[in-house]
């Protein structure tokens, strides 16, 4: 009988024990993977499985493994708003993505209202202006990048009239119309606004729009794949630039499929694959062994949003609250020496916006170029 | 100005003679066998992927890749998709052959997804990004060689149908297939050459149109509807109909782009085929048929 007894009980140890080593914290990630976004959610979505991957192995987060499960928004803001609710039925503890701006508007309410801090990629201006205590950044916002970038055009280039370039979406519109701004307080004549759409496959028509406002540069403001259609357009119609951009022309996949037409292409990159940091350079070599091809900038931000969650988890909270999580990541700074996986120190403010160092590029011989390091804004 | 215009002119007639090229296997298929091929734009789509294929895992360079996805989408998308899809269902009517090719055409777009990725692919041009200078107007070298071999294929495939026995056998059948049998011609081999001739043209059509598009799983979304446009427009029942449908069609789009609006560039060919419909059904070129009820 005392055996019988003694078994029960080592049984339900063992089970207990099982249950405890099975918990999981649940991460969701809800973004491009296919349709107009589906290089930039591809990206982001593989950094965060290699992040999550290396957590794993090393015994996750405060001891519980990562359950990651993926919604396809299809690049499309109606599907992107089904996915995230079924997203929020499965009851994650942060929510990862959407990374176009129109899709993380769609679906910011929902995650508001159940109160599930989400991690971005959406570069929209007015995305953080909406007071959602639950959104943060994993990249600029447009209020930050394109200043910079105009900067860049009135003090390096020196240009006195420039073309305009843009996908008509919530992430391009709002690029040009903050784009506009910055030109008229710098007294750059703004020469040719070229609207073009998201997924377009033949800019010929735009192309010769630019040529014939025969500008001193081009600002082309589009998505990784119609940037790299329309420097393939430019250079065929024999539009000599100079190009411009911010992140997406200079990232690594406009520039793989542009070629040649990539050449010459300068601008502001909030994150590379490139940048002169040896834990930058690492994480690289990393997730191009895992997945065979170079990462760009989103490859970087859903990395460091995973670690980002682990640290605030384990050494600002101790525990798994969600609320707590949003209330500790405002104001927060995170630093390599805090956590190496987050590459560069990085910090939010108060609504959710992020700020770290970023980089002036140009495009050399198919490979993207840091010709500058820019201090952080709050240095 | 001028130069604007002769530039949008000849991107868009470059654009159009694609599209041409893609509505006349439309016409020819139709014309022959009474099929309509939902699919005709990932026939498009997937010989840019056998070339891809050919140069990344065969080691392969252009031009033989060419050959080797031209030779594969041949017997893919001509006798294979003739024999295995064509054959069984057409003699059902024109309504479940439709429906079989608008499934065939999710099921090509998203094997091409799943086995190579959601992202576009780089694809090589066919020219370098040189100009011609013509009158003191600048020209893409690349869109001059994209509309040369357009015409030279489209010439090539006239002269075929026109002075050849087996063109004309085809023309024959596409007339009246009954005719064509009590005239001992071999109908049925006849349908067949439309289809291996509509394979060959969509591998030109793919070869000329992806390094513009790159090579994505979603570039057949666009072809095939611009090419039914045009197929439409023209006249589906002629195939000078589809040359003048394509061309049309290009030049409207890019000069809608260029001068009324990029949003509503998608809007005007539309317009176009709602106006042709509703006064001249059978097409700007094409010819009225009666059928027997």
């Amino acid at each position: 009988m005392r055996q019988q007894v003694l078994g029960l009980a080592l049984s339900a140890l063992m089970l207990l024990a099982g249950g405890a080593s099975a918990a999981e914290v649940k991460l969701v990630y809800v973004g491009e993977i296919s349709g107009a976004g589906a290089v930039s959610g591809g990206n982001f979505r593989d950094g965060i499985i290699l992040a999550s991957e290396e957590i794993n192995a090393k015994g996750g987060i405060l001891g519980e493994k990562i359950a990651l499960s993926q919604f396809d928004t299809q690049s499309n803001p109606g599907v992107a708003r089904a996915q995230m609710q079924k997203a929020i039925d499965a009851d994650p503890y942060v929510v990862l993505g959407p990374i176009f701006s129109g899709n993380v508007k769609a679906t910011m309410p929902l995650l508001r209202q159940a109160q599930i801090p989400h991690l971005i990629g959406g570069e929209a201006a007015e995305l953080t202006a909406m007071s959602d205590p639950y959104l943060f950044r994993t990249s600029f916002g447009q209020q930050i990048g394109i200043p910079k970038i105009s900067n860049f055009i009135h003090d390096e280039i020196k240009a006195k009239t420039i073309g305009i370039i843009w996908v008509n979406n919530d992430f391009g519109k709002g690029g040009r119309d903050q784009f506009l701004r910055e030109m008229a307080a710098r007294g750059i004549k703004v020469v040719a606004d070229v609207s073009t759409e998201s997924g377009q496959v033949d800019f010929a028509a735009d192309v010769v729009k630019l040529k014939a406002a025969n500008p001193d540069a081009v600002f082309v403001y589009s998505n990784e794949e119609e940037c790299a259609r329309i420097m393939r357009e430019a250079r065929k119609q024999g539009l000599k630039g100079p190009f411009i951009g911010d992140t997406t022309l200079l990232s690594q996949k406009a520039i793989e499929l542009a070629g040649e037409a990539a050449n010459g292409a300068m601008g502001h990159v909030g994150l590379s694959a490139d940048a002169p940091i040896p834990a930058v350079a690492e994480f690289t070599a990393r997730f191009q062994k895992r997945f065979n091809y170079k990462p760009d900038h989103n490859g970087i931000k859903g990395y460091t949003a995973v670690y980002a969650i682990k640290y605030v988890t384990e050494k600002k909270l101790e525990k798994f609250d969600r609320a707590g999580f949003a209330a500790a990541m405002h104001g927060l700074t995170i630093t390599p020496q805090d956590e190496p996986s987050i590459l560069i120190a990085t910090t939010w403010d108060d609504k959710g916006e992020i700020d770290r160092i970023s980089f002036l590029a140009e495009v050399v011989n198919g490979q993207q170029k840091i010709t500058k390091i820019l201090p952080k804004l709050g240095k | 100005m001028l130069a604007d215009i002769l530039q949008l002119l000849v991107a868009g007639l470059a654009t159009g003679a694609i599209y041409a090229l893609v509505a006349i296997g439309f016409t020819l298929v139709w014309q022959t066998s009474q099929t309509i091929n939902f699919a005709q734009g990932e026939f498009v789509m997937l010989p840019a992927f056998f070339v891809l294929i050919a140069m990344g895992h065969f080691g392969l360079a252009f031009w033989p890749a060419v050959g080797v996805a031209t030779a594969v989408s041949v017997v893919v998308l001509g006798l294979l998709f003739k024999r295995l899809i064509v054959d069984p269902l057409i003699r059902h009517g024109v309504l479940p052959l439709v429906i079989s090719t608008i499934g065939l055409s999710i099921l090509m777009k998203e094997a091409v997804r799943e086995f190579y990725g959601a992202d576009a692919q780089p694809f090589p041009p066919l020219a370098t990004d040189a100009n011609v200078t013509v009158l003191g107007t600048a020209f893409s070298l690349q869109n001059v060689v994209v509309l040369a071999l357009c015409i030279a294929a489209v010439g090539a495939l006239q002269l075929f149908l026109a002075r050849t026995r087996t063109g004309r056998c085809m023309q024959a059948t596409a007339q009246n297939p009954t005719v064509a049998r009590v005239l001992g011609i071999r109908v049925e081999r006849m349908i067949l050459y439309t289809f291996l001739i509509n394979a060959a043209l969509v591998t030109l059509a793919s070869v000329l149109i992806t390094p513009i598009y790159l090579a994505k799983f979603t570039n057949g979304e666009w072809l095939g509807l611009y090419a039914f446009i045009a197929a439409i427009v023209g006249g589906f029942n002629q195939v000078r109909g589809a040359i003048v449908g394509g061309l049309l069609l290009g030049v409207v789009d890019d000069f809608a782009a260029a001068y009324v609006s990029s949003q509503y560039r998608l809007a005007l060919p539309l317009l176009i085929l709602i106006l042709v419909i509703l006064f001249r059904p059978q097409g700007l070129l094409g010819r009225v048929e009666e059928r027997t009820v």
